[in-house]
């Protein structure tokens, strides 16, 4: 079976450990990588932003650690990948559900989506990495991008 | 046999939220013997679909005057008060 969270995580498209000033600044950081490695048009990062702003993502996560989940409309992607990255510090990002509520978060994947439908086994994994507190806070803890794939690929594998 | 409820799925944009937490929902309530269908909408389509609603959940606001029950809950992607959230998707079915 195929693993979509490693097969979609592209090395280049993922920042472990990082500090940033705001939300705007962390989509801005993985959306710019996202583009440079060809996934996704110019108009990709401004439209995670605006629609970040208008339909917030925050999720408060049981471990304490939070998680954030920015995408935009399939327009502005040109095949489908995840960015990711992990903050050192958090930052806040408004709760998806009560956008007046405000979530600190480390843990960002930024969903570049082609087709619905094609990709609901990534969302899915998103989902189930964001439901386990333990697997976050690996993550959280990773320094290497073979490290995270790692935790991935024997989670998700251990979880079907 | 009972015709399946419907449930409406709503998020920002009908692509990456609802996707999830519809599939997720199909499964908790087949898993629990009730067979339900879902259509996913975004948060602004929410009003002009409800009328075709038995029960609407809902990751974002959406308008709070609405002739049909609405559950807003992250519970689908959080898996916090998972458990709680499905209980009250049945009670609510159950209701109409």
């Amino acid at each position: 079976m195929t693993l979509s969270i490693p097969s979609l995580l592209d090395s280049r498209c993922v920042l472990l450990k990082c500090e940033y000033k705001n939300s705007d600044d962390v989509i801005t950081a993985i959306g710019t990588r996202l583009f440079d490695a060809g996934y996704v048009k110019d108009s990709f990062v401004q439209a995670a932003i605006d629609r970040e702003s208008e339909l917030p993502t925050g999720l408060p996560l049981a471990g304490g650690i939070n998680a954030a989940i920015p995408h935009t409309e399939i327009e502005h992607v040109i095949r489908p990948a995840l960015g990711m990255a992990t903050l050192s510090k958090p930052v806040d990002f408004q709760n998806m559900v009560s956008p007046t509520e405000t979530v600190p978060v480390r843990l960002i994947f930024v969903l570049a989506l082609e087709q619905p439908k094609a990709q609901i086994e990534m969302l899915q994994e998103v989902a189930s990495v964001l439901q386990n507190k333990e697997l976050v806070a690996d993550v959280i803890n990773q320094n290497s991008y073979e490290g995270i794939i790692e935790i991935f690929t024997n989670t998700i594998e251990n979880s079907k | 046999m009972n015709t399946p409820k419907r449930i409406l799925v709503a998020c920002g944009t009908a692509i990456a939220t609802s996707t999830v937490v519809a599939k997720a929902i199909e499964e908790a309530l087949k898993e629990k013997g009730i067979a339900v269908t879902t259509r996913q909408c975004k948060a602004t389509e929410v009003r002009s679909l409800a009328d075709n609603a038995d029960l609407i959940v809902t990751t974002t606001p959406v308008p709070n005057d609405l002739d049909v029950p609405v559950i807003k809950t992250l519970a689908f992607l959080t898996g916090i008060g998972k458990e709680e959230v499905i209980e009250e998707i049945i009670k609510k079915l159950e209701g109409k």
